[in-house]
């Protein structure tokens, strides 16, 4: 029996320090027994012969120093099992459906290990989100990360769950899952997307953490690390395709912000600790495919940007990790577009080595850099029309800032529930773009004009 | 004496017991983790550790080599995959499979293959420090070269040849001395040189915009800085397959793991445009990403700079290319203030400065120790947060680089690529390479390219107006200007790396392009003056055909095609 100790010294915010212990392991679980008869849990943040270091992960509210520390002797781990799908789980991974305990047939440190880069497989298998945005301009491939930027009162929610709900590789019957994890959103949210996920029937291939606004802050720190634990377990032992939704980053990140100013380190950017972006790293870096093995880890995370801000720290960080972004505008929002993402900013990084001949289609690349071309003209010269009006733009300019209106409105606007293949996605592009004269189009090789552009279609 | 740990916080970890010097390289625990000495404090120690530390704790067992972290350099380097600290990323793949688990060591070059060693001296010679004993056939176009470790000189008593591994005994000096094919170097400590040169040949890329208007020197150094998906990343790798240079050293510092993966996929696959070999045969690439340990991605980019340096001694000209050095700025950043020491700016620490200095200062065009003369042209490349130059690891590699890339994510997503900003980008090498370009390229290239470079600069001006007035209230001449402005934009700084002709472009075929858009300014000037209406100067059939020479296969014919037809044009227009 492992030993428990009551030489609690300190309790500060959510840590609490214990000395004389016998050694104790760097990231150890540990067991807290409260005089009430409660139990918490934590892990070891700093150890050394003297002192130990421990954040609690439910708070440490009615702890005192009569309470019991235990250490497990083991860093923290997941029971994993495929019949984790379509469960859910609080965000420290104990069941809140009322379901049984899962019986593991593994159990997985949550941390990790790092992937070998050289047992990597470059993305490349093209996946259809029927979002016209995305698989046109911004295509999402296999074991890509990408996360959506958005703001709040900005429908992001519902662009995930669309995009969760029509993903798919065209002409592919691979197994598919989706994880959820929930960080710090509210109750309301949760339903929504629980709700959805039960009415489409998704939640049965679905595992789900919870982790809400009220729930303790540093089990959001867990959280995400036990969905993409489940995941690559799902992907990488059972062969699934595996889509994770991380929502949201940015309570993530606060929640890292409040341990670090609880264990008084030297603050970074705006607060946020100097390992944020290592920190991240550790999450999102947890995508991809291996070679040799069938099943991926796809990642769409969401990201609230405090104030719009795309430089702020946790949305610039992120930009750098992930291969790319969905930027959710605000501006196309108010004009009453669905789904409202602007496609000048947003990238997708790994798109070059998804589309093209006998991916998606040969002519996809120009057409989508020539939309890019002429799209970001058109609202350069939204900007000028407004000072000197339309009447002095030239002839060529008018049918650009035209384009622009007409990419909007066809191209970016959808259906909730249209899924659109990427064939009609490109037929779109190409009926837009047949609006321009043909000597615009510097972008696209001839024989794809002669091939596609509505006027030369030989039919 | 018996070392044992005190203390774990992440990857710092102390320890005491045992009395090592600063930088040793310690095994802490009882899976004997890899770390480093980094401060020394009475009795105790602190050690940066290279891997994950969870579950390890105090008072288990630590063992000092009593060595600073040190590269293994020898045949074998080349085409060689590895981590931040020199372990073969494929070798950690046989012992412990996809996943890095910890407490692994592997040797940075192999130990069972067998070299053929050719010795170019004989016994009774007398070698000094960085003199070369003899040579290896590495790959099919590198010829390594073995040479006498930089502190070791003397008589030589034997030398063989014949078949050897890389540590066995080639030579054997008279003061017994035994020299292998294999030599190990601190990676902080720059090797030695006889003398530095002041570059003056440009490092050829075959990308219009840097060697057209912002070239760099062999031995120069460079950065690219770039907020996120402006394409720095995609220029980078454009650098280390199309250089010519005859090693390439790419450090993936702190990068993609996905994006590794493509690079490390693609590399062995490409083909040395020169040679038709597999361009992985002068390559050497270390791949140390985000999530892999922060301790690991502060010691790549000295791995990286220690093997190039190598290389450079036998006489090879190498580039560099750090991707990216902000990433190690962070870890460095990330340990400091794990080590509670007093921050600089922005939470860095107060020796960032001196350290990016004395980093980019290991560049150079040298004459070695061997007598050759090698260079290492590095490119660094910065990732400043939220694309803000005025952050302190863009303004202390700006202090000490030449040539500044400036990418721009505005012109990246306007599709324009490499999406490099030719306004604020500048290379102080333009002047000191003027000599080679006038003898290399041609007489006329330095005037084509300052009168480019001037267009442009009236463009940006002149944008401003348009921006108030719109382009139709601009005299005709001045809308002309922003019409060859246009086309130098499109036609000539535009380049799709992904285009399998337009990837890399010759010096010749840069030159023709800017002289065939000179060509058209010049004859449109000309027409307009004669007093040809502006409408129909603009029309010409040939101007926009120009747009798509640089796809041709045949590039040469089908300029041609366009310039007498632009001829037949502007002739057809009558006025001339």
């Amino acid at each position: 029996m492992t030993k428990e100790y009551k030489t609690i010294t300190e309790i500060s915010g959510p840590l609490i320090f214990i000395e004389k212990t016998e050694p104790v392991g760097y990231g150890e679980l540990v067991h807290i027994n409260l005089p009430d008869g409660t139990t918490k849990r934590g892990q070891v943040l700093d150890t050394s012969a003297d002192i130990v270091a421990v954040q609690v992960f439910e708070g440490t509210g009615g702890l005192n120093e009569e309470s019991g520390v235990v250490f497990s002797g083991e860093t923290i781990k997941l029971p994993v099992s495929k019949d984790m799908l379509g469960r859910i789980l609080s965000g420290s991974g104990e069941p809140l459906d009322g379901g049984p305990r899962i019986i593991p047939e593994d159990r997985v440190d949550v941390n990790g290990a790092s992937m070998n880069p050289y047992s990597r497989m470059p993305p490349v298998d093209f996946i259809q989100t029927g979002i016209s945005t995305i698989d046109g301009t911004n295509t999402l491939v296999r074991g890509q990360k990408l996360p959506i930027f958005s703001g709040s009162g900005l429908p992001h929610n519902e662009i995930a769950l669309q995009i969760a709900r029509q993903a798919k590789v065209p002409g592919s019957e691979e197994p598919f899952a989706v994880v959820f994890a929930a960080m710090g959103i509210t109750n309301e949210e949760a339903q929504y997307f629980m709700e959805d996920f039960e009415k489409t029937g998704a939640l049965e291939r679905a595992v789900v953490f919870l982790n809400l606004a009220d729930d303790p802050a540093v089990e959001r720190l867990i959280t995400p690390r036990m969905a993409l634990t489940a995941a690559e377990y799902l992907a990488y032992e059972h062969d699934m395709h595996v889509l994770v939704i991380l929502t949201d980053i940015t309570n993530y990140c606060e929640a890292l912000r409040q341990m670090g100013a609880a264990r008084e380190e030297v603050p970074g950017r705006r607060g946020y600790p100097g390992y944020m972006y290592t920190d991240l790293a550790s999450l999102y870096e947890r995508a991809g495919v291996i070679k040799g093995r069938k099943g991926s880890v796809t990642q769409f995370s969401i990201l609230t940007m405090p104030g719009d801000d795309i430089t702020h720290p946790i949305p610039d960080l992120s930009g750098y990790i992930t291969e790319g972004q969905i930027v959710v505008s605000r501006e196309l929002h108010r004009k009453g577009i669905y789904p409202p993402i602007n496609v000048l900013p947003s990238l997708s990084r790994l798109m070059n080595s998804g589309i093209g001949a006998g991916k998606t289609r040969d002519d996809h690349k120009a057409v989508s850099d020539q939309m890019y071309a002429g799209y970001a003209e058109g609202r350069d010269l939204r900007g000028l029309v407004a000072i000197v009006g339309k009447e002095a733009l030239s002839e060529r300019d008018q049918r650009i800032l035209e384009f622009a209106d007409l990419f909007e409105d066809r191209f970016v606007r959808q259906g909730r529930d249209e899924d659109r293949s990427i064939e009609d996605t490109l037929n779109v592009a190409w009926d837009i773009l047949s609006e321009l004269p043909e000597a615009l189009l510097t972008r696209i090789d001839n024989k794809y004009i002669d091939k596609y552009h509505p006027a030369h279609k030989s039919n | 004496m018996k070392g044992e740990i005190y203390r774990v916080a992440g990857p710092v970890v102390t320890i005491t017991g045992i009395k090592p010097k600063m930088y040793d390289v310690v095994h802490v625990g009882n899976e004997g983790l890899m770390g480093e000495v980094i401060r020394i404090k009475g009795d105790k120690a602190t050690v940066q550790v290279y891997e994950d530390t969870s579950g390890i704790k105090p008072g288990e067992p630590v063992v000092n080599t009593g060595m600073s972290l040190s590269v293994e350099l020898g045949p074998g380097l080349l085409e060689s995959i590895y981590d931040g600290i020199q372990r073969p990323l494929k070798v950690l793949q046989e012992k412990m499979g996809d996943f890095i688990e910890r407490g692994v060591t592997a040797n940075g070059l192999d130990r069972d293959k067998v070299w053929e060693f050719k010795p170019v001296v004989s016994s009774g010679d007398s070698v000094k420090g960085g003199e070369v004993i003899g040579v290896v056939q590495e790959t099919e176009n590198i010829e390594h070269k073995i040479m006498v470790p930089p502190t070791v000189s003397g008589t030589i008593e034997e030398i063989k040849s014949g078949k050897f591994k890389v540590d066995e005994t080639v030579c054997v000096l008279t003061d017994g001395t035994e020299i292998s094919m294999m030599q190990k170097w601190p990676v902080r400590m720059p090797r030695p040189v006889i003398k530095k040169f002041i570059p003056r040949t440009p490092l050829i890329t075959g990308q219009r915009i840097l060697d057209g208007l912002f070239p760099v020197a062999k031995g120069g150094t460079a950065a690219i800085p770039g907020p996120f998906g402006s394409g720095k990343t995609v220029t980078q790798q454009q650098l280390a397959k199309w250089s010519d240079t005859d090693i390439v050293v790419y450090i993936g510092c702190g990068e993609r793991g996905n994006e590794m993966a493509d690079v490390l996929n693609e590399f062995p696959e490409l083909q040395d445009p020169k040679t038709g070999r597999p361009l992985m045969e002068r390559t050497v690439l270390i791949a140390n990403t985000s999530n892999m340990p922060v301790a690991a991605r502060e010691a790549s980019v000295y791995t990286g700079i220690t093997i190039a340096e190598y290389y450079r001694d036998m006489g090879y000209d190498v580039s560099l290319m750090a991707d990216s050095t902000s990433r190690w700025a962070e870890a460095m950043r990330e340990i400091s203030s794990r080590l509670e020491e007093m921050p600089g700016e922005e939470g860095y620490p107060a020796y960032l400065s001196a350290r990016l200095s004395e980093f980019y200062e290991r560049a150079g065009a040298v004459k070695s120790l061997a007598g050759e003369e090698g260079s290492i042209t590095v490119i660094g490349a910065v990732s400043p947060p939220g694309g803000d130059f005025s952050e302190p690891v863009t303004q202390n590699t700006l202090r000490i680089v030449k040539v500044f890339w400036a990418l721009d994510a505005k012109l990246a997503q306007r599709r324009h690529f490499p999406s490099i900003n030719w306004l604020t980008s500048y290379s102080l090498y333009t002047q000191g390479l003027s000599e080679w370009f006038t003898e290399n390229v041609a007489p006329d290239w330095v005037s084509l390219r300052d009168n480019a470079m001037d267009l442009l600069q009236q463009e940006s001006e002149l944008q401003e107006i348009v921006q108030l007035v719109g382009s139709d209230a601009l005299p005709e001449d001045q809308q002309l200007v922003l019409e060859i402005c246009r086309m130098l934009r499109e036609y000539f700084l535009q380049q799709n790396a992904f285009h399998p002709v337009d990837t890399y472009c010759p010096f010749d075929k840069q030159y023709k392009l800017l002289k065939a858009i000179s060509k058209y300014s010049d004859m449109a000037q000309a027409a307009l003056e004669a007093g040809i209406p502006m409408k129909d100067i603009l029309s010409l059939e040939s101007k926009d055909e120009l747009a798509k020479v640089k796809f041709e296969e045949d590039f040469e014919s089908a300029l041609n095609v366009v310039l007498e037809k632009m001829d037949r044009e502007f002739a057809a227009l009558g006025g001339n």
